[in-house]
């Protein structure tokens, strides 16, 4: 049983997995033989067969699934929350009470995932049904979704009365009894499928996303001029054969990976976990020594060198030995004017000219004959992106030159030389358990690990998931 | 009427010439799959992640976090009409920002950490200053047809916002207005992420497209398709040469930028929901995606296989973020609740 939308090419999706998971738990708790034990309540002075207490549902939770008090009154509550089991006393409150409150399971006829979506003609008919039955049984938000529904189904109203006359004429013939149990099956279908404004809507599917149609972009002439051209322009790109590209990721992957706590833990110790801020000190934007794969990552690449404060203050002092900081000067500044003030761009190029491109200028920055021109005539009228070219051909220039120079010099090597590799931290919780490399069990740790030490893992690890539920309540 | 129709089907035939001539020219230069590639890579294993802290407070569903630049400070969205920004280490609450419109659908950090956005179905981006005595409005951003369905800061002067208009939008904070407005999508856009060098930005949109557009002239570059539903979560591979969507029709995909196509698809046909947020984790490797089945499920990126789930939301995991220092991965949910796994 699922609920589906047909979405395109007529192939299902389905929306409510839940209801696949909790029905398999209702069918399993009314086994015969291993499903709950049912007894008649007393409801008022009459008595409602197959029925159990709040007590009962929890309790059997725990043994089916052996899990704790709270977790099987969270799964019990969800239970009653989507309709599966109701309760007797209080109806509208659909809470799942430790006690010895009554409560039934459902019939699978009035599951919402039997009866999906529920329909509107149903719903007037079982509020036809209240109403007729007695007068001002139906609470203000059902009298305003009557008439609401007396409005727009106006035309099938005959049929709404006749149905409801109908199943009241043939309830009436039933048993007390059963009429009270059905009245309450289907009393229950509705609070799900209908409920009251302001109390929580398990069926809710999202915010209804008014869409503005007129608005949208209409196939026309226009449309397809502009595809044509945005297509034209697609076409002539260069692509780059996938082999290649594939290569890229796989090593870039590779060389991540050692830089990716989630998967290979961090050191001294991950905070999350720890509670250790140590981690996040030694990696402040600026601190007196670095730690030893925060100086291997500026190797990676010419952007994370210059992503990173101190990496690209090391690189500066570089520079200015080769007297050739100018460049990185005028990256930072054309940077700034990128994505600093609009207000301020006139002025900052205006600094950036006399500074760097100016002829005689005291920082002179080295760019091709051609680009100088452009950008000269771009000054003109000033925008964000006007430097844009000469900062891309010094941006090359460092990256080909002055980057792999740097890497190779002293300075860098003897950065990478004193950098830090922290300690791990113990864990101090528990100081019987086994050391191991990394703080956080690593994920991809555990595959390789020989199957010698797999138990004491094991038991380690289930300790480390016990003591976490505990500090995490 | 009969000239103008044949027109636009000649417009039509032309552009579909094009859209072929495009696919032919992107099969040319595949000459390699990616499972083939990553046939030598070393498994992942089973990847258990632990849930770490719970953040509790918000009231009603939560529709969108965004993690700072500092990756301690975080800020989620809630139906219930407030923004919260959290230190995610003591789970205290920093800052509440109340919202004049409820119906939130999206919220971003700016990479300064001065300053936070929001917008839903009110249409508008309204952007407020968090390091003020009491968070203070600082621009409300208004000029969208449709509703706001993903904003992202470039800097504290400008914002790319996404919207149900099918436009995405490039602004200017200091005065308000819109500077770059992104038009080609033919369905509303539900998702943005900016390249690592933010000279580009990619978009999902309900028309089952991504695009790749450049920041500074407000064209459309590349087009990917493959999708069969809407795109509803989108972002950069680190690198910057690779993007990865998430869509309705239960499936994510990876498009490589440089050979102009998609490289694999993450699919299993016992995830049977949509994909509501994606993201990745430091290195690339892992991609958290989070469905309409209350799990975020975890997703090898080369090999294309499922590697774990991270279970423990009574409802619609809404959200997935993994912050910049990548010490793990935070999910939101409409069960109200924010969770920080790793």
């Amino acid at each position: 049983m699922t609920i589906n939308t047909l979405a395109k090419e007529g192939w299902h999706r389905e929306q409510m997995a839940c209801f696949r998971k909790m029905e398999k738990v209702i069918v399993a708790m009314q086994d015969p033989d291993m499903g709950i034990k049912m007894r008649n309540q007393r409801l008022l002075i009459t008595v409602i067969p197959h029925a159990m207490t709040g007590h009962d549902i929890i309790t059997w939770l725990i043994q089916k699934y052996c899990i704790c008090e709270e977790e099987a009154l969270h799964v019990g509550g969800m239970l009653v929350r989507y309709g599966y089991i109701y309760p007797l006393k209080e109806p509208r409150s659909l809470v799942l009470k430790p006690d010895e409150s009554p409560y039934r399971f459902q019939t699978p006829y009035f599951w919402t995932s039997t009866r999906w979506p529920a329909s509107e003609l149903d719903y007037a008919i079982y509020l036809a049904k209240k109403n007729i039955r007695k007068q001002g049984e139906l609470m203000e938000y059902e009298k305003e979704r009557y008439s609401l529904l007396h409005k727009r189904i106006n035309h099938t109203w005959d049929f709404v009365v006749m149905q409801a006359r109908e199943q009241l004429r043939a309830s009436k013939q039933r048993r007390k009894a059963d009429r009270i149990v059905l009245e309450c099956q289907e009393q229950a279908y509705w609070l799900i499928n209908r409920p009251q404004p302001g109390s929580q809507n398990v069926l809710d599917m999202g915010l209804e996303r008014p869409n503005n149609f007129s608005m949208r972009a209409a196939l026309n002439s226009d449309y397809y001029k502009g595809e044509i051209e945005v297509c034209r322009r697609a076409l002539g790109r260069n692509r780059v054969k996938s082999s290649i590209c594939l290569e890229g990721f796989l090593k870039y992957t590779e060389q991540y990976q050692n830089h990716d706590p989630i998967m290979q833990g961090c050191l001294p110790s991950n905070p999350w976990i720890s509670d250790d801020t140590a981690h996040w000190t030694m990696n402040t934007e600026t601190v007196p020594t670095p730690t030893r794969l925060r100086v291997e990552r500026w190797s990676f690449s010419f952007m994370e060198l210059l992503n990173d404060s101190m990496g690209k203050k090391e690189f500066m002092t570089y520079l200015e030995k080769e007297f050739s900081a100018e460049n990185l000067c005028f990256w930072q500044a054309c940077e700034d004017i990128r994505h600093g003030e609009s207000s301020k761009i006139i002025e900052k190029v205006e600094e950036v000219y006399k500074n760097f491109l100016a002829p005689g200028a005291a920082r002179w920055v080295n760019i091709d004959s051609k680009t100088m021109d452009k950008t000269l005539s771009g000054i003109k009228h000033p925008h964000r992106f006007v430097m844009d070219d000469a900062q891309m051909h010094i941006y090359f220039l460092m990256k080909k030159d002055s980057y792999p120079r740097y890497l190779k010099s002293d300075l860098y090597k003897n950065m990478l030389a004193k950098a830090i590799v922290p300690q791990e931290t113990k864990k101090s919780v528990f100081p019987f358990m086994r050391r191991q490399r990394h703080s956080s069990p690593s994920p991809a740790q555990a595959v390789t690990q020989t199957t010698e030490v797999d138990g004491r893992a094991k038991a380690a690890g289930q300790a480390g998931t016990n003591s976490a539920a505990g500090t995490n309540a | 009427m009969a000239s103008e129709k044949a027109e636009i089907d000649a417009l039509k035939k032309e552009c579909d010439g094009l859209r072929t001539q495009i696919e032919a020219a992107r099969k040319a230069v595949n000459d390699g799959s990616m499972t083939g590639a990553s046939g030598g890579v070393a498994s992942v294993g089973r990847v258990q992640l632990k849930l770490r802290k719970t953040l509790k407070g918000h009231l009603a569903k939560i529709y969108a976090m965004h993690w700072a630049t500092d990756s301690k400070q975080m800020v989620s969205a809630s139906q219930d009409g407030k923004l919260l920004v959290w230190d995610t280490h003591t789970g205290n609450k920093l800052v509440a920002v109340p919202l004049k419109s409820a119906w939130v659908m999206s919220v971003a950090f700016a990479p300064s950490g001065n300053l936070v956005a929001s917008g839903g179905l009110d249409n508008i981006c309204t952007v407020y200053n968090i390091k003020a005595a009491s968070p203070k409005t600082l621009r409300e951003l208004d000029a969208h047809t449709g509703y706001l369905s993903c904003c992202r800061f470039l800097s504290d002067s400008e914002i790319l916002t996404a919207s149900g208009d099918t436009t995405c939008c490039l602004w200017d904070l200091e005065t308000g207005k819109q500077k770059v407005v992104f038009t080609n999508h033919i369905g509303d856009c539900m998702s943005l992420a900016l390249s690592p060098d933010m000279n580009t930005f990619i978009s999902g949109a309900c028309d089952s497209l991504a695009k790749l557009w450049d920041v500074r002239d407000g064209t459309c570059k590349q087009t990917f398709s493959g999708h069969t539903s809407d795109i509803n979560a989108i972002a950069f591979f680190h690198s910057g040469n690779a993007i990865i969507t998430g869509s309705d029709d239960c499936a994510c995909k990876m498009y490589d930028l440089r050979s102009d196509q998609e490289v694999i698809n993450y699919q299993d046909t016992s995830l049977n929901a949509g994909v509501t947020s994606l993201a990745l984790s430091s290195s690339g490797r892992l991609i958290f995606a989070g469905y309409d089945d209350f799990n975020c499920h975890i997703w090898d990126s080369l090999k294309g296989e499922k590697v774990g789930v991270l279970s423990g939301h009574d409802n619609r995991v809404s959200c997935t973020g993994v912050p910049e220092d990548g010490l793990g991965v935070c999910t939101g949910s409409w069960d109200s609740f924010l969770k920080l796994w790793n």
